[in-house]
C-alpha cells in the first residue's frame, strides 16, 4: 500500500510537470498574442474542420506536441552523432526529476493512512534542488559543442557562463531563507508559513524575505534562459544558439526544458515565498479567520483545497514569467554580467548578513 | 550490495574512459558521470549530504568549468606520437604500483572488525555544520582566506596581461 501511495505521488508531481509544460506552450502562444493584440494560435481543429469552431487549448494541448515530434530530425553530419543525440536527454533529465522534493499539500489522513504529499520526502529538499538545477548546465554545453556549429558553439559557451554566473546569486538567495527557517525541508519550511504574523498576516516567505525573493526570481529567470536572458539562443545574433542544430523532437524537448525550468522557479518562489501549499487562515480542520469564525471542513476538503492552492500559485508565477518574457527587451552580454556579478551578488550577500545577525538577535537561536 | 555491483560495473567503465579517452571532452563528460555514479553509492549509504555536495561543487560547478576551459581552448583530440606512447608506459607502470600497494593494504585490514555504526544523525546537515563551525572552525576559515588569496590573484593576473 505505501509504495502504491509513493507510486502515485510520483506520477501526480510528474503529471504537474509534464501538463504544465504543454499548457504553458499554449499560454505562451496565446498570451503572446494577447500582449501584442494579435489573435494567436487558432488553426488546429480535428478532423479537417468537422467542428464548427476551433478547439481553443487543444490547440497546442495536442496538436502542437504531435507536430513537433513528428517532424524531421536532421543531424548535421560532422556533429558528433552521440552527444548530439544526447545532449536533449542531459538537459531535460535533471530538470524532471527537481519537482519530486516540492510538496504540493500537507499530509493527507485517509482510511487510517498518512501521506505527505511529497513526491520524494527528502529532508535535504533545498541541496536536492541545488544539486539538479547546477546539472542542468550540461545539455546546453553538450549540445552546443556536439553540433560542431559555430553559432551553436558560442550559444553553448554564453549559456554556460549566464548559468554557473547566476546560481551563485540564486544559492545565495536560498541561503538566507534557509537562515530564516532554520531548515532546507521543503515541507517544512511550507508548513511554518502556516503561521500568523500579528495574529492576522499570513506569514509568508515574502514578508520576511523580500530581497531574497526578487533575487531569487530574476536569477531563475536568467537560469531558465529566456527572454531577457536568451543570450544563449539571441535569434538576431546567433540564430538560435546552441540548438540551431537540432531540429524536430530534439529541439522540442530543449524548448519543453526551458518550460520545465520556469516551472521549476515559479515552484520554488510559490513554495519558499507564498506558502506552498497553504491557503491563508486554513488549517486541518477548517478555517479559523482572526476574530473567532470558524469553519469546519472535512479533512479530504482541506487537502483539495491545499492542492488547488499550490497549483494556481504556480501558475500564477508561470504566467508572471511569460509576462516578463514578453514585456522586456533582451539584455546586452555585458549588462547581462553586469547584473549578475555586481548587482544581484552583492545584494544576496547582504541580505544573508542581515538575515544571520537578525535571526540571532529575534530568534535567540544561539551557536552551539 | 546488488547496487554496489551495478554501480561498480558503470563506474569503472566511466572512469576508464577519463584516462583512455583521446576525445578531452569525452573525458571530462565521462568524469562527470563518474563522479554522479560515486554519488549514487553515497546515497546508497545513507550519507545524503555528502552526496549532495558531490554533485552540486564537482559535477555542477568544477566539472562545467573544466568543461568550459577545454571549450574555450579548443583541444583537438590527442594524436599517437612516440613521446604519448612513453609516457602511457610510465602511467601504466605507476597505476600497477598503486594497484599493488591498494591490494597490499586492503588485505592487511581484512582482519579487522566492520567499521562501528557512527550516532543517528551521523553526516546530517546539522551534525556536520556544528562540527565545521565549532571544532574546525580555524582550519574551515583558513581554508576560505586561502581560496580567497588564489580567487585575488587570479584576478591580478588577468588584469595585467590586458
Amino acid at each position: 500500500m505505501e509504495v502504491l501511495f509513493t507510486f502515485g505521488k510520483v506520477v501526480f508531481a510528474f503529471l504537474i510537470v509534464l501538463q504544465l509544460t504543454l499548457i504553458l506552450l499554449w499560454v505562451e502562444r496565446k498570451g503572446s498574442a494577447l500582449i501584442q493584440d494579435r489573435v494567436g494560435a487558432n488553426r488546429a481543429n480535428i478532423f479537417g474542420g468537422v467542428l464548427p469552431f476551433n478547439l481553443g487549448i487543444v490547440n497546442t494541448w495536442m496538436a502542437d506536441p504531435l507536430k513537433l515530434f513528428h517532424k524531421e530530425d536532421i543531424v548535421p553530419e560532422a556533429a558528433d552523432q552521440f552527444l548530439h543525440w544526447f545532449a536533449p536527454w542531459i538537459a531535460i533529465l535533471p530538470l524532471f526529476v527537481t519537482f519530486a522534493v516540492i510538496p504540493f499539500g500537507d499530509v493527507l489522513v485517509a482510511g487510517g493512512y498518512t501521506i505527505n504529499l511529497q513526491a520524494a520526502e527528502l529532508d535535504l529538499g533545498i541541496l536536492y534542488i541545488l544539486a539538479m538545477l547546477s546539472l542542468a548546465v550540461y545539455g546546453v554545453v553538450v549540445g552546443g559543442w556536439a553540433s560542431n556549429s559555430r553559432y551553436s558553439f558560442l550559444g553553448g559557451v554564453r549559456g554556460t557562463a549566464q548559468m554557473i554566473s547566476y546560481e551563485i546569486p540564486m544559492g545565495l538567495a536560498l541561503v538566507s531563507v534557509v537562515l530564516t527557517y532554520g531548515t532546507i525541508d521543503f515541507q517544512q519550511i511550507a508548513r511554518d508559513q502556516g503561521e500568523l504574523m500579528f495574529g492576522i498576516l499570513p506569514a509568508w516567505g515574502v514578508f520576511y524575505q523580500p530581497i531574497a525573493l526578487v533575487v531569487l526570481f530574476i536569477a531563475g529567470m536568467a537560469e531558465s534562459k529566456r527572454v531577457p536572458f536568451d543570450l544563449p539562443e539571441a535569434e538576431s545574433e546567433l540564430v538560435a544558439g546552441f540548438y540551431t542544430e537540432y531540429s524536430g523532437s530534439k529541439q522540442s524537448v530543449f524548448m519543453m526544458a526551458d518550460f520545465v525550468e520556469v516551472a521549476i522557479v515559479a515552484a520554488l518562489v510559490t513554495t519558499l515565498f507564498f506558502g506552498g501549499w497553504q491557503v491563508p487562515y486554513l488549517y486541518r480542520d477548517g478555517f479559523q479567520f482572526p476574530g473567532g469564525f470558524d469553519i469546519a471542513l472535512p479533512s479530504l476538503l482541506v487537502t483539495v483545497l491545499q492542492v488547488a492552492s499550490f497549483l494556481v500559485k504556480l501558475f500564477l508565477f508561470c504566467w508572471l514569467q511569460i509576462l516578463v518574457r514578453w514585456s522586456l527587451p533582451r539584455l546586452r552580454y555585458d549588462q547581462l554580467m553586469e547584473l549578475g556579478w555586481k548587482r544581484l551578488l552583492p545584494l544576496a550577500l547582504i541580505n544573508v548578513a542581515v538575515t544571520a545577525v537578525m535571526v540571532l538577535l529575534l530568534d535567540g537561536r544561539t551557536i552551539p | 550490495m546488488t547496487l554496489f555491483w551495478i554501480l561498480a560495473f558503470l563506474t569503472v567503465p566511466a572512469a576508464l574512459t577519463v584516462v583512455l579517452h583521446r576525445n578531452p571532452v569525452y573525458s571530462a563528460l565521462a568524469l562527470v558521470f563518474t563522479l554522479f555514479q560515486v554519488a549514487i553509492m553515497f546515497v546508497a549509504l545513507e550519507a545524503y549530504l555528502i552526496a549532495f555536495l558531490q554533485v552540486i561543487i564537482y559535477a555542477g560547478a568544477i566539472l562545467v568549468l573544466i568543461l568550459f576551459a577545454i571549450m574555450l581552448l579548443s583541444l583537438e583530440p590527442e594524436e599517437p606520437s612516440p613521446e604519448r606512447s612513453t609516457m602511457r608506459a610510465w602511467g601504466w607502470g605507476v597505476a600497477a604500483l598503486l594497484m599493488l600497494e591498494l591490494g597490499a593494504v586492503a588485505s592487511m585490514e581484512h582482519g579487522a572488525s566492520p567499521a562501528q555504526a557512527g550516532p543517528k544523525d551521523f553526516g546530517s546537515v546539522t551534525s556536520v555544520a556544528t562540527e565545521l563551525f565549532s571544532t574546525h572552525l580555524l582550519p574551515f576559515e583558513l581554508t576560505s582566506i586561502l581560496l580567497l588569496v588564489a580567487l585575488v590573484g587570479a584576478v591580478v593576473l588577468a588584469r595585467r596581461r590586458s
